[in-house]
């Protein structure tokens, strides 16, 4: 008999918490397309928002705003949506109207399922960090031909499949910084490798690219590139790759890895084995504060703010939807605070807006970053 | 002489020779192509990065003994582990306090599936997808999808997967952690009315229930158990990597699961031991640290690996088929 009541009670609450699990995701779709339903309906609907208590909203268009990041889980990843999030509110976006995604993994087949989803809610402006440069064309230009407008922020989506794209900083910058830091921490000469996320990441390529493109200058003619590693932004896969790197090149002097997730597991390798090998690379502080110092393994690291990231992709999502820019090369836009930005043109043939160059995190200032992000 | 002979053929149509064979060639072929990998760095690099598989595959071996099996481990592993951390960073709780919470929130999350499969009747995997999916889901609610970074876990907790404290001096604390544990199971398995009760159920679950068992409480029992271990590899996790992530471990199942089945435990039940389940732990182990020394490209490692899993399967089966033909010919004389 107690068992019978037991496994009753299981049951129903098994039901219950799947009910619940459906009710959320029914209450969360619907309200988008209600939103824009409402928008094409008139003026009609933007009074009766005020009256429901959000003041703000009357400085603010109309619209849906989504952002699609590379995948739950990462700190990254969520200072770069709280960035876009910041924006769109400063402007006076109610909640609803912003629409935060982050997909399961890392990969272009679920940020695929992300906008298809995002293209059935009808929302305006679309601001997406690429999982993979090309696989997303076709979703992007089925929603372009919806009217959305499709921008790329953090790592690109190619030229066809985006109006611009909100560039971190620019690539030649990033190669330049990081060949420099390999050059000044190895002494001048020597063996290095490069640990990077995933073989298709877009943005790690080009920077990869870049440093291979820096390194054929003459003062960098006594460096030599041993390998290009993939960690795939796994902890565990990233610890294994250092490894063996390590182990396979005896006389390594610095290791860069231009991934949050990368320099985080080598830093740790690199401690636990009180390594001679020098690491430096793309890291976020707070991950990285036990390791940047003056005698520890990484003297010090580069990384741009990722709030930032994301608050320029609001305003340029905004500026594109509300008709002030188209996103051709020469355009020039106001993003709030942040101040007046140029469209330029990029190296894969679209266009592009810098955010500013790369910021060094070492000794000095890691303590006071680590608690900012 | 004769004695001899008969010894070598018993030998080498055992499953677990079979999978020693296999461990054999593949180190010589690895060691042939890169010098350093047979050294005690090397290895204790491995053992230390493993020992959690090593951990999982014996909990592993105990629900596929019933019959059923968990996926949800890597999801079980990431909340305890998360928890612990989290108490860790807010309250600076000290070593083996946080082992403990660990261990406990595991074990608690185990015997909520052993309950919902036995008594709610549930098929195990369906029952564990959902599981996995809730508790991943839980994990990044708890931690807001933040990390624990490596400045936020105290010293002790840090130094715990260098030291060898627990290992008389000897052997690393994971390593040390590991051993204690498969002694354990090896004993307890093979030698007390518990483990067999464990095999009981999954070769003939009527006969068992007959016989007296009280199959529900060793379904609910091995979940338990499962959770427990996955809470200590969520302590060994953290303290290994010196960070806790929401999506620590996404995967592990696989790799515990390939353990189980290359070192001969039977995906429907009753047939299973401590040795073959070891040996392929140690497979696994092999393939993902000797794969990056051999220098082929990062592509073709997968394929290896799935390749020399499906070959050690399949030897592992033969030797099997050839065991159970030699007992036949046995009882027919």
């Amino acid at each position: 008999m107690k068992r019978k009541v037991l496994s009753v009670l299981l049951s129903v609450s098994m039901l219950a918490a799947v009910l619940a699990g459906c009710g959320s995701k029914e209450a969360e779709a619907p309200a988008a397309p209600a939103q824009t339903e409402g928008d094409g309906a008139g003026e009609t609907e933007a009074p009766a928002e005020n009256e429901g208590g959000d003041a703000d909203a009357s400085a603010a268009g109309a619209g849906t705003f989504a952002i699609v990041t590379k995948a739950s889980g990462n700190p990254y990843n969520e200072r770069e949506a709280s960035g876009f999030e910041e924006a769109m509110k400063a402007m006076g976006y109610s909640a609803d109207q912003i629409i935060v995604r982050h997909p399961e993994a890392a990969t272009a087949d679920a940020q695929i399922t992300v906008i298809n989803e995002l293209i059935s809610q009808n929302v305006s402006a679309i601001a997406i960090a690429g999982n993979d440069n090309d696989a997303l064309q076709p979703v992007c230009e089925q929603a372009a031909s919806k009217g959305i407008k499709i921008i790329s922020l953090d790592s690109t989506v190619n030229a066809a499949s985006r109006l611009t794209h909100v560039n971190q900083a620019g690539t030649e910058i990033i190669g330049q910084t990081l060949m420099d830091a390999v050059l000044d921490l190895s002494g001048g000469e020597g063996q290095w490798a490069i640990l990077s996320a995933t073989s298709q990441a877009s943005n790690q390529n080009a920077w990869i690219d870049a440093m291979k493109k820096v390194m054929e200058g003459d003062a960098y003619k006594g460096l030599e590139l041993v390998e290009v590693a993939y960690g795939d932004d796994e902890y565990q896969k990233s610890v294994d790759q250092t490894q063996a790197l390590l182990t396979n090149y005896p006389d390594l002097k610095v290791i860069c890895a231009p991934t949050t997730v990368g320099i985080m597991a080598a830093a740790g390798v690199l401690q636990d084995k009180a390594s001679e090998v020098k690491l430096t690379g793309l890291g976020l502080p707070s991950e990285m504060a036990d390791y940047v110092g003056e005698d520890k393994v990484c003297p010090y690291m580069y990384l741009w703010n990722p709030i930032d990231v994301g608050r320029l992709g609001a305003y340029t999502s905004v500026a594109l939807v509300n008709g002030d820019i188209t996103g051709a090369a020469g355009e020039k836009f106001t993003a709030g605070d942040m101040g007046e930005y140029e469209i330029v043109e990029a190296a894969d043939g679209g266009t592009e807006i810098i955010v500013g160059p790369p910021f060094a995190f070492t000794p000095e200032n890691i303590e006071e970053w680590k608690t900012v992000y | 002489m004769e004695k001899k002979k008969f010894d070598w053929k018993a030998i080498t149509s055992s499953r677990e020779m079979s999978l020693v064979i296999v461990l054999i060639l593949l180190c010589a072929f690895v060691q042939i192509r890169n010098q350093s990998f047979l050294t005690g760095g090397t290895m204790e690099e491995m053992f230390r990065n493993y020992a959690v598989t090593f951990i999982l595959a014996l909990g592993m071996m105990c629900v596929l003994l019933t019959g059923g099996i968990d996926i949800s481990i890597g999801s079980t592993l990431a909340f305890s582990g998360m928890a612990a951390a989290l108490l860790m960073r807010d309250y600076v709780i000290s070593t083996p306090v946080s082992f403990l919470v660990s261990i406990a929130i595991g074990a608690g999350l185990g015997l909520v599936i052993g309950l919902v499969i036995s008594k709610g009747k549930v098929p195990p995997i369906v029952c564990t997808l959902g599981f996995m999916n809730i508790y991943r889901g839980l994990t990044y609610l708890i931690a807001h999808s933040q990390w624990v970074a490596a400045y936020q876990f105290t010293d002790s907790f840090k130094n715990f997967a260098l030291t060898k404290y627990l290992g008389l001096g000897l052997v690393n604390n994971m390593i040390a952690v590991t051993i204690y544990i498969y002694i354990i199971f090896y004993i307890v398995m093979k030698w007390t009315t518990v483990g067999r009760r464990v095999y009981a159920v999954g070769s003939n679950a009527e006969a068992a229930a007959v016989s007296g068992i009280n199959i529900d409480n060793v379904k609910i029992g091995v979940y338990t158990l499962m959770g427990l271990l996955c809470g200590l590899g969520g302590a060994l996790w953290t303290s290994l990597y010196k960070s806790a992530q929401g999506d620590m471990a996404t995967g592990i199942e696989m790799d515990v699961i390939a353990a189980c089945v290359v070192g001969g435990v039977s995906l429907t039940g009753g047939r299973g031991s401590v040795v073959g389940v070891m040996l392929g732990s140690l497979t696994i182990a092999i393939i993902g640290k000797a794969l990056p020394l051999i220098g082929v490209s990062q592509f073709w490692q997968n394929g290896i690996k799935g390749l020399i899993i499906l070959a050690a399967v399949i030897l592992n089966v033969l030797a099997q088929r050839t065991m159970d033909k030699n007992n036949l010919k046995r009882r027919e004389m």
